[in-house]
């Protein structure tokens, strides 16, 4: 274990991660000492039931939820040790983390194009910059036909990929992708994965895929099963992604 | 970096623009108001001016004519032209009554249905620079004659040629005028000083006619073998020798106090300069309007900006989803303030034009004087955008107390 850690320790890197809500007899241990790691490039399945620690755990790997103990490096940048270590959490969301949602939640008065190049705009990028990267990466997901289009006039589908693109677009080191597969059907869920695991690879990123969805669980080659705010590691059957 | 208001008020600009147009409509009753305060100082300043008098003089202890009644016996003024540093000294008199025209209403055959409420004005005939003529004319002449002619200011509906009836008597409209109005906004109409006089103090047929039975009764007006005394009595009582005030211009390079303070003391009236009129009028007769205006326009400020708040409010929580993505993706909130501010601004800019233009356009329909200054306008408008950026605090502190966790299901 501890040398699969060494091994991906550029993607993200979780030891003993903790969570606890509220205080004295009403505490509750949402994350009893989470061990995760993640490699570049790599998409990995976070599956559990409901009230198991899920969100509780992409809340803290996404910096908006202050864990209660444990350490969190990114990269090899330490970025939680029993306190965090950096001190711009929204900078740290915005350019070293990517979110992809349940519902892609695209800002709806904003093309396609200027989602996905709204996150280089708001680090500073120049605007033909930003688009020029946003272009490329709607072209990558086959989506740049649609990229004067507004949000409402794309299909769930398209939306989601340019989620994915939004997400990519400041090329984050993680993602996290919380159920996105969850308002598609089979065919297209799949299609999502594949494009998350093509992209995974192509920009060297580590994916961290939360879902309850059992058409997508099959094309994990490694999951994390969490239970009771503990995490466990297991194969998983790689499969469907050809 | 795009503008995320921008780009939000383009994609609803319906919403936006049909709520700017009523905020619009608000903000245009707000700078009429402000207008309807403006006209009734303007109509003082022209009641003034078309005085064309550097002093007033009136009963003493009076601040006649306007602001009370004054009464003047007619051949004071002769003794006045006789002080150092007085040009020309006038009567006046003034009285605001119903008149209407002789000719028929073409829509109704009524003639009544054109009688107008106005302010007739007694003054010396002799055309143009005399105190109490107007200034200006823009048809026909001013009065040259001693009897039955009238100049009527141009909104009061008559026409030139056209003849008046002012209690007893008929009167020709021999010219017309623009902007003589009386302080509470009544159009004027001037009439000879003469014909004035009689119209103030001329009782009716059966009020003469009782009170020279009385008279006659009186056996300190009836003496046997005097019949003179009555018909004396009777003659005072049926002429009107008073005047409401004497207008009195003066001389090139007189000053204006020490002209009144010799009238004072040596001839025991009330005289006031232009600037004490002024001050009579403003801050006697139209004070309490003024107020009146300004209570409006508090309200009417605070029920805009509570409308821009609530709206600004409403669209801001119709959006709280995406501005939990926007802070998580790392939207600093700085940015997420700004896009709020700028749409309240931008909902405030078009309700300012809106209501600019609309007060423009209604403003000709309003029976009184409603003068729209520039000056207002500007103020105007930076109150509408300290208001707008006021009410976006509330909707700013709702957008920026939303948890970018929200945007993460569980």
């Amino acid at each position: 274990m501890a040398e699969l850690m060494t091994e991906r320790a550029q993607g993200i890197r979780i030891e003993g991660l903790r969570k606890r809500y509220g205080r004295g007899d009403t505490a509750v241990d949402a994350l009893r000492g989470v061990d995760m790691a993640v490699a570049p490039g790599e998409v990995v399945g976070l599956v559990g039931p409901s009230g198991s620690g899920k969100s509780t755990l992409l809340k803290c790997l996404g910096a908006v939820i202050e864990p209660s103990g444990g350490r969190m490096t990114l990269g090899d940048t330490s970025i939680y040790d029993e306190g965090w270590r950096i001190p711009d959490l929204r900078a740290l969301r915005r350019d070293k983390i990517g979110f992809v949602f349940q519902a892609p939640y695209l800002i709806p008065f904003l093309d396609v194009t200027d989602n996905v190049a709204l996150l280089p705009m708001l680090a500073g990028r120049p605007n033909g910059e930003s688009r020029e990267r946003a272009r490329e990466l709607l072209a990558a997901l086959d989506v740049a036909h649609r990229a004067r289009a507004m949000p409402s006039q794309l299909s769930g589908g398209e939306q989601q990929r340019v989620a994915i693109a939004r997400a990519l677009v400041n090329r984050p080191p993680v993602i996290l992708a919380d159920e996105p597969t969850a308002p598609l059907d089979s065919e297209r869920a799949l299609a999502v994965i594949r494009i998350l695991n093509r992209m995974a690879r192509q920009y060297q990123t580590a994916v961290i895929v939360v879902t309850h969805d059992e058409k997508i669980i099959p094309t994990f080659e490694r999951i994390y099963h969490i239970r009771d705010g503990r995490t466990h590691e297991e194969a998983g059957e790689g499969r469907g992604l050809e | 970096m795009i503008s995320l208001a921008g780009r939000d008020i383009l994609h609803g600009w319906g919403k936006f623009v049909f709520t700017g147009i009523g905020l619009g409509l608000l903000i245009g009753v707000t700078l009429s108001m402000a207008g309807i305060y403006r006209g009734m100082v303007d109509d003082a300043e022209v009641l003034l001016d078309n005085s064309g008098a550097d002093l007033w003089a009136v009963q003493k202890d009076t601040l006649g004519p306007y602001a009370e009644p004054s009464n003047l016996a007619d051949d004071l003024y002769r003794s006045l032209q006789t002080l150092p540093g007085v040009a020309r000294a006038a009567n006046v008199t003034y009285l605001t009554m119903q008149v209407s025209p002789l000719t028929d209403d073409p829509a109704t055959g009524d003639p009544n249905a054109r009688a107008r409420r106005a302010m007739v004005v007694g003054v010396v005939p002799g055309g143009f620079g005399e105190p109490g003529q107007p200034e200006s004319l823009v048809a026909g002449r001013h009065l040259t004659r001693g009897h039955y002619e009238a100049v009527a200011d141009i909104s009061t509906g008559f026409r030139l040629g056209e003849q008046l009836r002012i209690r007893r008597h008929a009167y020709r409209v021999v010219g017309l005028t623009r902007r003589a109005v009386s302080s509470g906004g009544d159009p004027m109409v001037f009439i000879p000083l003469k014909d004035a006089q009689e119209a103030q103090f001329l009782k009716d047929n059966d009020a003469i006619v009782a009170q020279r039975r009385r008279s006659a009764a009186n056996p300190a007006f009836n003496r046997p073998g005097q019949p003179q005394v009555l018909d004396a009595v009777l003659a005072a009582q049926t002429q009107s020798n008073s005047v409401n005030a004497i207008l009195v211009r003066l001389t090139p390079h007189a000053y204006p106090d020490q002209v009144a303070a010799d009238i004072r003391r040596w001839k025991h009236l009330s005289v006031y300069t232009r600037a004490e009129m002024n001050e009579i009028l403003q801050a006697k007769l139209i004070a309490t309007s003024a107020r009146q205006i300004f209570m409006f326009l508090v309200i009417l400020s605070v029920v805009s900006a509570a409308i821009v708040a609530f709206i600004i409010y409403t669209l801001t929580l119709g959006k709280i989803r995406e501005i939990a993505v926007l802070k998580l993706i790392g939207t600093r909130n700085r940015t997420i303030a700004g896009m709020i501010l700028q749409q309240a601004i931008g909902l405030g800019v078009i309700g300012f034009i809106v209501g600019k233009t609309v007060a423009t356009l209604w403003a000709p329909v309003f029976p009184k004087y409603v003068l729209l200054l520039p000056g207002d306008a500007a103020r105007g408008f930076l109150i509408v955008v300290i208001i707008c950026v006021l009410a976006s605090l509330v909707a700013i502190r709702a957008a920026l107390r939303v948890d970018p966790a929200e945007a993460i299901g569980g």
